[in-house]
């Protein structure tokens, strides 16, 4: 059966990966090139560059960033930032990218989202819906890097999109971006009962049990992780592991922590040392394909 | 040395990559002329059915296919849209003639409820046929990465040739094969270790089996 998505998501400025707080605040993390190797060792399902750099050309992500992104990268490739026309969408794609996000276009000119997806197919279209909660406590979709209130509810919007063509909606809690406190679970829900097209939940997310809770209550199909997994190894592996028993998730790895326990923070806990005492280590000779 | 076909439709730079990764010799063969060089074929793809047809049609692809594939018996995968063209006909957007190498037709995936989206998009366990020569090195359950909305339906007459399949609220046939001929629905690029596997079976197979000796 179709397997749970755990995304891993590049937010990419000027060159650099950097961990967004809020969207506000981005604190440089290091080479885009090594967080797709490393991800792609980890067992992300795919990976997703948003490229939010001033010093890109014109409307477009960093084409050459994205082309060796793309050559080191053996899961499907989702790129943002700013695109606005097919022509861009045409170059990335040409580049490597598998699927296109549209963010601040797709409000102005939702046209280009049919058109994208009778071009490149439905599936290469992904629209990402970043939202706050507003004063009364009711959600709206903001765009350019949540500065610009657009008035559009984000369950409604998403829907116009997948009547439209999108093949999936990305949508992002602006105030839970960065916080680790867990995804905005009632926004994901809203939207993905709202469409019948896979619904990627992103923002948020601290630990393992999170992103069981938003599959679970969110009704998420996919989780697109960002900060959290920059600073652990084995990270996806080790939500994966803490999810498998109760989650359909792909799990390819030796590292299966099947004897392991996990904390409140998802981090594998220390086994008991008479277990330690006995452990030896296991020889797996690397595979060459 | 193996050929990938380009005909428009869709990226071969990731397969391009996944077979060099594999320390294959490959060319990109926007023309048939350059299928007669080949050991063997690769034909992906991403879109829709009729275009892609009319694209293979308008570059003169067919009957060189046919001479390679069929009558030398050369080495054919096709990817995604690569394998569906193997069908008959597909009621993708119309009805469209395939290349009719096997037995069935392409139709819109239709699961047993709602639940169920469309496109099948994602990584989806796969149960393996076991001996199934393209899946060499691998168990009878592995996952792949898919993602398409229409799918390849055997005849019902006559032996099926699916040697995989995987459930979206049906049945769907995963990877097919029939001699020199396979397909797989999923993208064997797109899908890290088990899709290098995938293609380095092929590879195999293509060395052990060229076909008939080229000019």
């Amino acid at each position: 059966m179709l397997l749970k998505r755990i995304v891993a998501s590049l937010i990419v400025k000027d060159g650099i990966v950097v961990q967004s707080i809020g969207f506000g605040n981005y604190l440089p993390v290091g080479n885009p090139a090594i967080a797709v190797e490393f991800l792609n060792e980890w067992g992300a399902d795919e990976i997703i560059v948003l490229d939010i750099g001033e010093s890109r050309t014109s409307r477009s992500p960093d084409m050459s960033l994205i082309s060796a992104l793309s050559k080191m990268s053996r899961v499907p490739l989702t790129v943002g930032g700013g695109i606005d026309s097919i022509k861009v969408m045409r170059g990335l794609i040409k580049g490597g990218a598998d699927k296109i996000a549209l963010n601040r276009v797709a409000i102005e000119n939702p046209r280009i989202i049919t058109e994208a997806a009778h071009i490149f197919g439905n599936q290469c279209v992904v629209v990402s819906i970043d939202v706050r909660r507003t004063k009364n406590r009711r959600y709206e979709v903001f765009t350019d890097s949540g500065t610009v209130a657009s008035g559009k509810d984000p369950a409604l919007l998403a829907k116009e999109c997948a009547s439209l063509g999108a093949g999936e909606i990305l949508i992002r809690s602006i105030d839970k971006d960065g916080s680790k406190s867990g995804f905005d679970i009632d926004l994901v829900r809203s939207v993905a009962e709202a469409v019948n097209i896979p619904v990627i939940a992103a923002g948020g997310c601290g630990n393992p049990q999170h992103v069981f809770d938003v599959f679970q209550q969110g009704k998420a199909d996919a989780v697109a992780i960002g900060n959290m997994l920059h600073f652990s190894e084995h990270s996806v592996n080790t939500i994966k592991a803490f999810l498998k028993s109760q989650v359909n998730v792909r799990l390819d790895t030796h590292a299966t922590y099947e004897h392991c326990s996990f904390d409140m923070l998802g981090r594998v806990n220390k086994r008991p040392d008479a277990e330690l005492e006995k452990l030896r280590f296991e020889y797996h000779p690397k595979e060459v394909i | 040395m193996i050929a990938i076909i380009d005909y428009g439709m869709g990226n071969i730079g990731s397969i391009c990559n996944a077979f060099e990764l594999l320390h294959q010799e490959i060319i990109i063969a926007p023309s048939p002329e350059a299928l007669r060089k080949a050991d063997a074929i690769v034909l992906p793809g991403v879109g829709a059915f009729a275009e892609g047809m009319n694209n293979l049609r308008t570059r003169g692809f067919l009957p060189i296919l046919e001479e390679e594939i069929i009558i030398k018996k050369k080495p054919y995968l096709g990817i995604c849209l690569g394998m569906q063209f193997l069908a008959e006909r597909s009621h993708e957007h119309g009805l469209h003639q395939g290349l009719g190498w096997l037995p069935g037709e392409v139709q819109r995936i239709r699961p047993v409820d709602s639940t169920f989206k469309i496109p099948h998009m994602g990584w989806n366990e796969v149960s393996i046929t076991p001996g199934s020569l393209l899946f060499q090195g691998l168990g009878t359950k592995e996952t792949f990465y898919f993602v398409h909305s229409y799918a390849f339906v055997s005849s019902p007459h006559g032996a099926s040739p699916g040697i995989a399949t995987c459930w979206h609220g049906t049945e769907i046939c995963a990877a097919v094969q029939k001699g020199n001929i396979f397909g797989v629905q999923f993208h064997p690029e797109k899908s890290q270790n088990n899709g290098l596997r995938v293609l380095r079976a092929f590879c195999e197979y293509a060395r052990e089996h060229p076909g008939q000796p080229r000019k």
